[in-house]
């Protein structure tokens, strides 16, 4: 947002105040569709390859209903503290469209897998949670391919089902988001929290977590809500902080003309960075929803879900906190380490493994961090692997490499993968803690700097780096440089 | 399958004539007789039909409607690949009413079956050309779907043995869907023996139709033999009153002396909720409708009528594809399932149907089955019953079984003007031995199933 938008912004936020709640559609990351065999990774397939009668709703199949989905819904409500009803059943959501071969989709009504939860999050610095109405599971449509830009005006439309039956969790929140910011928060960490527990890839742009946003605006104090409308086609978490500063400043703009908004569904276009009316509540659908007469309804146990809840790993939040606590981690760093659970397994393999908590904090945080980040691929899945790391590091922590010739060999074990002791081994990068033979380096890092030796033996300190440096080049980087230090000071000494 | 030839012109029981498979399951039943001839299957080598919404892997198969013309499933359903693999002989598809709806099989987008006791009279329906191809000593079994009655009614106007296994039993894998929940195939034969052992073929749990029940099925074959001495059958007061035709009611009173003269005692029951029975069915099932027939839209198979517009394809389409009486129901269900009147007409009637199963449940504390007419009256003349509420009434003493989900059976229990009459025995769920039992008493005690029709006769 410019200077100048934000100005106006704040201002309008004075008097009224925004109400949003968010719907999640994630899918889930189970081995096959929600209620046949196929594949749930359905991009590697060509057009309708990936699909079967079940899915291609052919007259007379049945659904049957994926028990890991079913679990992976679980984990999901039990990480947001919802309920979970031991009486649950599926309902027909009936439209006609080409990318619903049934004519009507397989989903939950009025007795949804869990309700009641909340996610806890910050939005600047400050702790806020947002209810979470209900988590449910439903099935995922296929996807239509016009040539044009939208079906009515397409002279022609192809139909792939590939992602049709995909597993789909739809989690709906309160209306207790109040500002744009608070939305993008809640967000991210409920994306964070699916990817966490291993439930979902977390991926926006590819549509496998897909958000709508519902936003009215109401005058500050007021307790009734204004008339909502609702946002699609936003797919990436910038856009939905756009689209909702978007709609929010259109809202107030027609309630201060005199205006009165109409309840309706409105399409984000990237593009022009505006929403676009898409349907008004009169074309709203009647979907008919009435019982899944395929299924049976689902008694879920306390045994089952206790046996779920098992599965629950430690979640972000309360794991940042006992780094904080346990390892006297900053509250930033431990937010930054337990971000995603594969780096908080690492700090935490490193740390069982040895390592200091603050060195591997600094190490995963700083150089790691950034290889991963140049290289999109996380320490785990690199060549170096956290076993990779741990070892690098035993070698600087027993004093047979420093930590330069660590960094160096960093990045090509990251790359290409190797045996550190190997390497150091046959490339002689053990580091020099001789003190017998780093007296000559010492005394030519002396002679050959004679301003910062006086300069040093005047108080100046920092002199000593020009010389420090002066014996780590000579050495090609393997003297240890806190032996280096002390003999330098010796010698200037005297 | 030269009777076959003979009779169809009349007859028009056949959609499509399967002469092919036919042959290959002939010459593997034969090979399987001669190698493994104590281990093969009572059914193996034996001829059979499937009505025409019964899928099978190749075959044709229409639910006798225009819009799935030409549609060919790349699947086999549970219940016919089970009798495939007993070794079963299919010769053919039968005619039946569109989408299995209607009670004269006139509803077919093809034409309707004759009935073999009298051409020019109505096999009765859904499943009319089933009961007619066995009726007319074609095949000895063929397979059925009853959603309301259409496995017992065709049968009982017919003079052949139709049962309907109890909801779960049998796998609904490949049934081309009418009503989901109420929906059940069965066989019809020409004994109760024959029944039971189809029965035992195609019964039990499927992991492909989750409403298949997964407890084990009990054998039919001794309860065939067991008789009804001391059993106590209830007489429901409601399925002998108004509409019953006065000579059906003699017929079936005849046969209930029968039984008693065996043993069994009678005892008056009643079902009070019978009379709401008619309408909730006709909420139930065609809301399922409504919802089951969405996928005829002319996107992925079967009939598409090209327009310039999504919306237009789907309106021709449907409105060219489905018959009069399909379009009334998916309207009818449309209506019951809509925003505003679910509550009145959808939720009501499930409570009602809830209603419906405790009072049958009830009932069953005191007595071990129930007995009454299938059918209001015999075959009725081809375009006798032109509204929708008369054709309706023809399943008012067979739906309710549906509704609660009970094992059900028609038997030939006598004629009137040489049109047969049925007997239908009902018994709580999964009680599905009990059926056969009592019918088989009956039928052991009684002839009129061995009469043979004119046009069985004409095979001779």
């Amino acid at each position: 947002m410019t200077q100048t938008a934000e100005a106006a912004s704040s201002a309008v936020l004075a008097r009224y105040e925004p109400v949003i709640g968010l719907e999640v559609h994630a899918q889930l990351l189970t081995r096959s569709k929600m209620f046949c065999g196929c594949s749930a990774d359905y991009t590697a397939a060509a057009p309708n390859d990936n699909t079967c009668p079940v899915c291609l709703g052919l007259p007379g199949v049945l659904p049957v209903i994926n028990r890991q989905a079913i679990e992976y819904a679980v984990r999901t409500a039990l990480a947001l503290e919802c309920e979970i009803p031991s009486f649950t059943k599926f309902d027909r959501k009936n439209y006609f469209y080409p990318d619903l071969p049934k004519g009507y989709q397989i989903s939950q009504y009025d007795l949804p897998l869990s309700l009641n939860g909340r996610l806890r999050f910050e939005v600047e610095g400050e702790p806020a949670s947002c209810g979470i109405t209900r988590v449910h599971l439903e099935e995922d449509t296929g996807t239509l391919h016009h040539a044009g830009d939208v079906l009515q005006s397409a002279t022609s439309s192809l139909v792939d089902l590939n992602r049709c039956g995909v597993p789909l969790m739809e989690i709906v929140g309160e209306p207790d988001l109040r500002s744009a910011a608070a939305a993008h928060e809640y967000l991210v960490r409920l994306r964070q929290l699916l990817v966490y527990i291993g439930v979902n890839d977390g991926n926006l742009e590819k549509g496998s977590f897909r958000c709508d946003a519902n936003i009215s605006m109401r005058p500050r104090g007021a307790s009734e809500y204004g008339v909502k409308v609702e946002i699609k086609n936003m797919n990436s978490f910038r856009a939905v902080r756009l689209a909702l500063e978007y709609e929010l400043e259109r809202q107030v703009a027609v309630l201060d003309g005199g205006g009165a908004l109409t309840q309706e569904t409105r399409g984000w276009v990237e593009a022009r960075r505006q929403t676009v009316s898409q349907r008004s509540k009169e074309y709203a659908h009647d979907y008919r929803y009435f019982p899944e007469p395929d299924l049976p309804p689902l008694r879920l146990d306390a045994e089952f879900v206790d046996r779920v809840r098992a599965t629950l790993p430690e979640l972000p939040a309360a794991r940042a906190m006992r780094f904080h606590e346990q390892y006297q981690l900053s509250r930033y760093d431990a937010a930054v380490l337990t971000a995603a659970v594969e780096d908080a397994d690492a700090f935490e393999g490193l740390v069982d493994a040895g390592v200091a908590a603050k060195t591997a904090a600094n190490w995963l945080m700083g150089d790691v961090a950034a290889l991963a980040n140049e290289h999109k691929v996380p320490l785990h899945a690199s060549g170096l692997g956290v076993e990779g790391l741990r070892r690098l590091l035993a070698l600087v922590e027993t004093g047979t490499i420093n930590a330069p010739t660590a960094k160096e060999l960093l990045g090509e074990l990251y790359v290409s993968g190797g045996d550190a002791e190997a390497l150091v081994r046959d490339r002689g990068l053990a580091q020099v803690s001789d003190e017998a033979q780093l007296a000559e380096a010492i005394d030519a890092a002396i002679a050959a700097n004679p301003d910062a030796a006086a300069d040093f033996r005047a108080g100046l300190e920092k002199a000593l780096g020009r010389m420090v440096g002066h014996v780590m080049k000579a050495t090609g980087n393997k003297a240890q440089p806190q032996l280096v230090n002390r003999m330098l000071r010796e010698r200037l000494a005297r | 399958m030269a009777h076959q030839k003979r009779v169809e012109p009349q007859l028009h029981a056949y959609l499509t004539s399967t002469t092919e498979l036919a042959e290959q399951q002939a010459e593997a039943a034969a090979l399987t007789l001669a190698e493994h001839p104590d281990s093969a299957s009572p059914l193996c080598g034996i001829p059979m039909a499937l009505k025409d919404v019964l899928c099978v892997q190749g075959v044709e198969t229409t639910a006798s409607s225009k819009v799935l013309a030409g549609f060919r499933p790349p699947y086999t359903a549970t219940a016919v690949q089970r009798l495939f693999d007993a070794g079963a002989v299919c010769v053919g598809k039968t005619n039946c009413d569109e989408f299995a709806m209607g009670s004269s099989n006139e509803n077919s987008a093809f034409g309707a079956a004759g009935n073999p006791w009298d051409v020019e009279r109505v096999p009765g329906g859904s499943s009319g050309g089933s009961a007619a191809t066995v009726g007319a000593g074609v095949v000895p079994y063929a397979l059925g779907t009853d959603t309301g009655g259409s496995i017992r009614q065709p049968a009982s106007l017919c003079g052949v043995v139709g049962f309907k296994p109890t909801y779960g039993r049998v796998s609904r894998y490949g049934l081309i869907a009418f009503a989901s929940s109420l929906d059940q195939i069965g066989p019809l034969a020409l004994s109760v023996e024959d029944c039971a052992l189809v029965f035992a073929v195609i019964a039990g749990h499927d992991p492909r139709d989750s409403t298949s029940d997964p407890s084990p099925v009990e054998d039919p074959q001794p309860a065939l033999g067991r008789g009804v001495d001391g059993l106590r059958l209830g007489v429901p007061r409601e399925y002998f009153g108004a509409g019953i035709d006065a000579g059906v009611r003699g017929c079936v009173e005849d046969a209930l002396h029968v039984l008693e003269a065996q043993g069994a005692r009678l005892r008056e029951v009643s079902l009070p909720s019978t009379e709401v029975a008619l309408s909730t069915y006709y909420i139930i099932a065609p809301a399922e409708c409504s919802s089951n027939l969405a996928r005829y839209d002319g996107v992925r198979f079967g009939l598409r009528e090209e327009q310039p517009s999504l919306t237009d394809m789907y309106l021709r389409t449907r409105a060219a594809g489905f018959g009069d009486e399909v379009k009334r129901r998916v309207m009818l269900g449309t209506y019951a399932l809509s925003s505003g009147y679910y509550d009145a007409y959808y939720r009501q009637a499930q409570k009602v149907r809830t209603l419906i199963a405790a009072e049958f449940a009830s009932v069953f504390e005191s007595v071990d089955a129930l007995v009454s007419p299938t059918s209001p009256t015999v075959a009725f003349t081809m375009g006798e019953r032109d509204d929708p509420l008369s054709m309706y009434m023809c399943d008012v003493v067979t739906l309710p079984a549906n509704l609660a989900g009970l094992p059900g059976i028609s038997v030939p229990c006598g004629f009137i003007d040489s049109l047969p009459v049925g007997l239908q025995v009902l018994a709580p769920r999964f009680q599905d031995a009990r059926v056969f039992q009592v019918a088989n008493a009956y039928q052991r005690a009684t002839d009129w199933h061995a009469t043979r029709s004119p046009l069985a006769d004409a095979a001779a």
